[in-house]
């Protein structure tokens, strides 16, 4: 006789997940054909325009680079904190407040830099801000056991308004003509780039190596062992004597701080002014969640899925550009794309075994 | 200074309206237990097809009522994946606003710009010999019929959720999902209908932008509406009543934000309050005796399964 039953997995194997996240992006795909080709779109079309646009030219390459910088700083942060089990939700707040200490010190700094301490300078401010941000959900959850997603996202919009506060009113630049930027940065503040490209390559350097310092920190050390710890087995952890205070400072920490660094990156290296709110960001914070989910919380992986979203983004410039499409139609493929991945991932906690079994001559009932 | 502050209370009403809409059905939905992120995706989505039915068929009631199914439909997903599935409602919440902020960009996309024909927009009620009042009619009597239902369902939803059965067995399905199933409530048919009236309340808040207040159709006008809602339902503490004073007060805070600018007030900075006061409410309500006090729904967030308790 054969039996089929589902049962539950519990370990998964390495490509299992793989395949799980392929085929989780491939349905989430032809569901968003469907719904294009039912808004008269023709989606092979459509497709073809993100992967050229992206993908398919050097220039195209660049541009992906170019989004894929924020999204790798943020998606190594959100990776570490996610393991952890703290959902820190509000990355692209703290992105925002890294993009204005990044312009105090460029414009307003009281005293003055020698030029080559200047971009350090803007880094380690844009860290510490984005941290501080993210700090503030984090003691509210260690200490009063406030849900950390809440206050990280209320803090996103704080955070909104304070750039457009400072855009509007006291940072309004003098000769931007009644636009809602900063005055230019001096040329000490700019980052520069890979000739060509916008690729302020700095940046770029500074999340790769927050990726494979953020490996080695989750593997490889004592505080990263505990971090994995209180994320599988928070009752564990606390047994073990691991302060979960400790642990939640740490990832906010890191995870702000690298998000601020994502905004400094931002406005020194592109915009070189602080401008409106989603001038300098069209939710990259937000974005990176999905590139931490779908690199399945391993920061090396981020380094992949960030390029790959970086990619989505510049696709949906490219789709404004050849098919009218506004430009908020991409964050379609993003919500689908993280609809199939967190249906996938709990399909992939199942499996379904096929086994012979000999037809039980007697059963044998036990009643309490 | 008095017709200043009689203006902006009555202009507080259409402008609290559609977060009354919203934070009502997200009470709904939180007090069963599924915190629904997507708001805002549900309220574009609404805004969108409202107005384009609104606009097509000259009626906007039709606009509000497919608006209404539109939203619904959205929360299913939402309702799927956090009720069968047991996935992470924070991420499969904020999936539904990207999805619906593309979606509504997309649907849109022919509606930048069009007017609504004058057959498709609700006009404002003059209630008979009440509107007349001096200073109390125009205050409360003048308003367009979408603001009058949001107002009647406070009591309705409230009387629902605290005198009847069915609301006791939502608050019991968010306190104490297991419990609750043991005595007899279908947890999941009841998370379900909660998160469909929160969808349907938020797809209503948005075509009350779109065809009401506006009235247009704006990429992205919801503007953050949708997470001042999530805001609100906390600030509410979860209950109709307090939702509707929640509402209209941040309606009001946007109303006066340009008026109070020559006064030195930054209408930003003001912009920033009901995501402050969220934040200060949760941490005064963090105790657990608090919690309890103020009825916080135990088991928000939380998956159910029979399987693993």
């Amino acid at each position: 006789m054969v039996q089929v039953r589902i049962e539950r997995r519990y370990f998964i194997p390495r490509w299992a997940r793989i395949v799980t996240s392929s085929i989780s992006i491939f349905l989430a795909l032809m569901a968003i054909a469907i719904v294009l080709w039912t808004t008269r779109i023709d989606p092979v079309q459509a497709y073809k325009k993100i992967f050229i646009g992206s993908f398919g030219s050097l220039y195209g390459l660049s541009e992906t680079t170019v989004k894929a910088i924020p999204l790798l700083l943020c998606g190594v942060g959100l990776a570490l904190a996610f393991k952890a089990q703290f959902w820190n939700i509000g990355a692209e707040g703290q992105l925002l407040m890294g993009a204005i200490a990044a312009t105090w010190v460029a414009l307003f700094f009281p005293l003055k830099l020698p030029s080559w301490a200047m971009r350090p300078a803007m880094f380690a401010a844009g860290f510490i801000a984005g941290a501080l941000w993210a700090l503030i959900p984090a003691f509210l959850r260690a200490k009063l056991q406030v849900n950390e997603v809440i206050t990280s996202l209320m803090l996103v919009y704080v955070a909104i308004e304070v750039v457009n506060y400072l855009v509007y009113g006291p940072w309004k630049g003098a000769k931007e003509w009644g636009f809602p930027y900063s005055d230019k940065f001096p040329d000490s503040a700019l980052l520069p780039t890979i000739p060509g490209t916008r690729i302020h390559y700095p940046t770029l350097v500074l999340g790769i190596a927050a990726a494979i310092l953020a490996y080695f920190f989750l593997m490889r050390t004592k505080w990263g062992y505990e971090l994995r710890v209180t994320g599988d087995n928070p009752r564990a952890a606390l047994y073990a004597g691991i302060p979960y205070l400790r642990v939640a400072l740490m990832v906010m920490i890191i995870s702000g701080g690298l998000a601020g660094m994502a905004g400094v990156g931002e406005v020194a290296g592109i915009h070189g002014r602080l401008r409106y709110p989603q001038g300098i960001s069209p939710g990259y914070g937000f974005t990176a969640i999905i590139v931490a989910w779908l690199a399945q919380l391993n920061p090396l992986t981020v380094i992949l899925t960030s390029f790959l979203f970086g990619g989505l983004l510049v696709g949906g410039d490219a789709l404004k550009v050849s098919l009218g499409l506004p430009v908020p139609t991409i964050h379609m493929f993003n919500g689908a794309i993280l609809f199939f991945l967190i249906g996938g991932e709990i399909l992939m906690r199942y499996r379904i075994s096929i086994s012979l079994v000999r037809a039980k001559k007697e059963e044998v009932r036990v009643h309490f | 200074m008095l017709e200043f502050i009689l203006e902006a209370l009555r202009a507080a009403v259409p402008a609290g309206t559609p977060l009354l809409f919203g934070t009502l059905g997200e009470i709904y939905a939180e007090r069963s237990g599924i915190l629904n992120l997507g708001v805002e995706g549900m309220m574009l989505v609404g805004a969108v097809m409202g107005f384009s039915t609104a606009f097509y068929t000259g009626n906007p009631w039709a606009g509000i009522a497919v608006a209404a199914l539109m939203g619904g439909l959205l929360s299913l997903i939402h309702a799927f994946i956090s009720i069968n599935l047991r996935g992470n409602q924070v991420v499969s919440g904020l999936a539904l606003t990207m999805f619906g902020t593309g979606l509504s960009g997309l649907l849109g996309r022919r509606f930048i710009g069009v007017p609504l024909p004058p057959s498709a927009k609700l006009t404002v009620i003059h209630i008979p010999f009440l509107s007349d009042i001096p200073v109390l009619g125009p205050l409360l009597f003048r308003f367009d019929p979408l603001a009058y239902i949001a107002i009647l369902l406070v009591p309705v939803m409230w009387f629902i959720l605290y005198k009847t059965s069915l609301g006791i067995n939502i608050r019991s399905v968010g306190e104490d999902p297991a419990t609750a199933d043991a005595m007899g409530v279908n947890v999941f048919a009841i998370r379900y209908l909660c998160t469909f009236i929160g969808g349907m309340l938020a797809g209503i808040a948005g075509a009350y932008l779109s065809i009401v207040y506006t009235p247009s159709w704006i990429e992205g006008m919801t503007a953050g509406a949708g997470w001042i809602v999530i805001a609100l339902t906390i600030f509410s503490l979860w209950s109709p009543l307090r939702a509707i004073l929640g509402a209209y007060l941040f309606g009001g805070v946007k109303v006066l934000q340009y008026r109070l600018q020559p006064y030195g007030i930054s209408p930003n900075l003001l912009n920033t309050l009901p995501f402050i006061l969220t934040i200060l409410v949760l941490m005064f309500a963090s105790g657990e005796v608090m919690r309890r006090r103020i009825g916080a729904p135990s088991a928000l967030g939380l998956a159910y399964s029979r399987e693993e308790k």
